[in-house]
């Protein structure tokens, strides 16, 4: 209980989470409380910000406001569908290298690192630009099938740290067998890094996306926020002037990859207690009587709490 | 020495690893694009183009598949990569050749700098946590959250189009001749101002944070507080013993890095008009121009590998224990 006290206290953690919230509404709600239908053409051509259109109208008059809301949901659908296939196939590798040794740990390894070291983005463009139908899901695949490997060399370098404790030896001793060795002892000590290594994925499949839509590889019919740039982009509204119709956009990514690397610091903050102290602010440091100093990590009792 | 032959055999086996996923994307994947485009373009490619063509893209359905691939390789080693259907008959190596050595000068120099930049300013805010320094990490956060392509995009509509500093596209003034003169280099600086001011912007936070993460970890080690009991200046002890070794992890996360910001740098370059090799790739996805497609992800990704490399070697040179560590 104390534990999700302070992973609540945690000022940047619960920023992230609002945020992620709130777009998570705009996901699930958004075809109903979008003031237009995103494709319905106007006679407001390019109209700035207004009354009627509260983000402004693009060039055949469609409703900014509507095409972000109704974006929301795939730009957040492609990002969980990839983070979480990702994820498992991460964890798969990561975990079964660090747990095996021996040949097999250097073979998945030297997989994972090859991975690594191979752009991701071009590959995925590849990929996706010779595929008949890029549609949201098949793009987020993609993105799963080609972004696991960073998850999967941190997780083989914390299961590896994790298989030769005490606790690990003595369910080994007890005669327990490996995959539940695996399963009830090594994974639920990786949390941790399951989910911060989720996050960071969930950061890139979002910013691949949307890159993929704003270069028009994905089909342009299908709302999110990379969509709203291609138009934008193609139809000169740089040089038109027509701030309205890509600030938003842009901006919204901004703020959700923001979100998901505030509520990543938190995790972080939590696995590296080194980094904790740092959570606070430096005016309730100084308000405690702490002076921050260099090679000493300021400890704060919270017994009170 | 072992270190080092142990990576060159690591990129080897990547650098096989990405010419056989290239091999295969257009085999595995379902519809055959190509075959349409060969039937349009009958007559006016000569057969040797065909045949290479064919080899590419797995259209030789009578061989077996292990045949083809090591026709595959036979022409790769040759630097044939086809030809592209959009500059027709240009060949792909001709047009990556051409396109290649812009998108190194600016990858190159934006990443340096950002480096750099980032290395310092993350080495001062790890140093100076728990004070005001810590209100530079949201900032730092939001820019590397931000799309590249929406970075450049603000950066042309407000230093371009509103105040007219910079040029919103190309790389060079058209009306000058390429070559070594002072002119024209002035003139490329110029035009690759705003691209590389881009790259910088949304790469360097990712500097910045992995260099303060470092400097706080590092500086409760023994020898940083033994530097303090010694009295040496404290900007002594924060450069040259605290800075010195928080710098390690960078350089060895220096070759992952790479790939992403190769990869928004191609974006930037779409963005930009730029005419390097994410340029060409924009174009080639554009006009379904599969062969230089490609091509622009192999040299990509072998140029990816070679900087690796170099970053690798970079490192065995500062970190001694590479050397010695006989594993």
């Amino acid at each position: 209980m104390r534990n999700q006290l302070l992973f609540l206290r945690n000022g940047k953690v619960v920023t992230g989470l609002a945020i992620l919230g709130f777009f998570t509404l705009l996901a699930v709600l958004g075809p109903w409380i979008s003031p237009y239908d995103p494709n319905q053409v106007s006679d407001a051509l390019l109209s700035p910000p207004s009354a009627a259109h509260w983000l402004g109208t693009d060039h055949t008059g469609r409703d900014i406001l509507s095409q972000i809301i109704v974006g929301a949901r795939g730009v957040l659908v492609v990002g969980l569908v990839a983070g979480v296939s990702a994820t498992v196939v991460g964890v798969l590798v990561g975990v079964t290298a660090g747990f095996v040794g021996g040949v097999g740990d250097e073979s998945l390894s030297a997989l994972s690192n090859m991975f690594l070291v191979i752009p991701q983005l071009p590959l995925i463009i590849l990929i996706a630009a010779q595929l008949p139908s890029a549609g949201g899901l098949t793009v987020a695949l993609v993105i799963g099938a080609t972004g696991w490997a960073w998850g999967a060399r941190v997780m083989r370098a914390q299961t590896l740290s994790l298989r030769k404790r005490d606790f690990v030896e003595a369910a080994r001793a007890n005669g327990e067998r490996t995959w539940r060795l695996v399963l009830a002892e090594v994974l639920p000590n990786l949390t941790a890094v399951i989910a911060s290594g989720f996050v960071g994925t969930v950061t890139f499949a979002v910013l691949s996306q949307v890159t993929l839509s704003f270069i028009g590889i994905t089909p342009v019919s299908e709302w999110n926020w990379g969509t709203i740039l291609f138009w934008a982009q193609n139809n000169l509204a740089l040089q038109r002037g027509a701030w309205w119709w890509f600030v938003p956009a842009g901006a919204c990514i901004a703020l959700l990859g923001m979100a998901l690397t505030l509520v990543n610091f938190g995790i972080d903050e939590i696995v590296n207690p080194r980094l904790r102290s740092t959570g606070l602010h430096a005016r309730s440091l100084r308000r405690r009587g702490i002076r921050p100093r260099v090679g000493f990590t300021p400890v704060v009792r919270e017994a009170r709490s | 020495m072992s270190f080092l032959l142990r990576r060159v055999a690591f990129y080897a086996l990547t650098a096989w690893a990405a010419i056989t996923i290239n091999f295969f994307i257009p085999r595995l994947l379902p519809g055959d694009p190509v075959t349409a485009l060969l039937g349009r373009m009958q007559g006016r490619i000569d057969s040797n183009a065909e045949h290479s063509l064919r080899v590419l893209f797995g259209l030789d359905q009578d061989t077996t598949l292990w045949q083809q691939y090591l026709d595959y390789w036979g022409l790769l080693l040759r630097g044939d990569l086809g030809l592209s259907f959009t500059h027709f008959p240009t060949p792909v190596s001709e047009i990556v050749d051409q396109s290649l050595p812009w998108t190194v000068g600016l990858v190159g120099v934006a990443t340096v700098i950002a480096f750099v930049i980032g290395s310092l300013i993350g080495t001062f805010l790890g140093w100076r946590r728990g004070t005001w320094a810590d209100g530079l990490l949201p900032v730092a956060t939001f820019f590397q959250a931000v799309p590249y392509f929406w970075l450049g995009l603000i950066t042309i509509a407000v230093l371009s189009v509103n105040l007219g500093w910079f040029p919103s596209s190309g790389s060079y003034d058209r009306g000058l001749v390429p070559a070594f003169t002072g002119e024209f280099i002035g003139s490329v600086v110029y035009y690759g101002f705003l691209p590389a001011l881009t790259v910088v912007l949304s790469s360097v936070a990712g500097w910045v944070l992995g260099m303060r993460n470092m400097m706080v970890t590092v500086s409760s080690e023994d020898y940083v507080t033994v530097a303090h009991a010694k009295g040496l200046a404290e900007r002594q002890v924060m450069l040259g013993y605290a800075a010195r070794n928080a710098v390690l992890p960078q350089v060895s996360s220096f070759a992952l890095s790479l790939g992403f910001v190769v990869g928004g740098t191609l974006i930037m370059e779409m963005v930009f008009s730029y005419q390097g090799i994410g340029y060409t790739l924009y174009q080639a996805v554009s006009t379904h121009d599969y062969p230089l497609m490609q091509g622009c992800f192999l040299v990509i990704t072998l140029s990816v590998l070679v900087a690796n490399m170099v970053a690798d070697l970079a490192y065995a040179l500062l970190d001694p224990r590479t050397r010695t560590e006989d594993r």
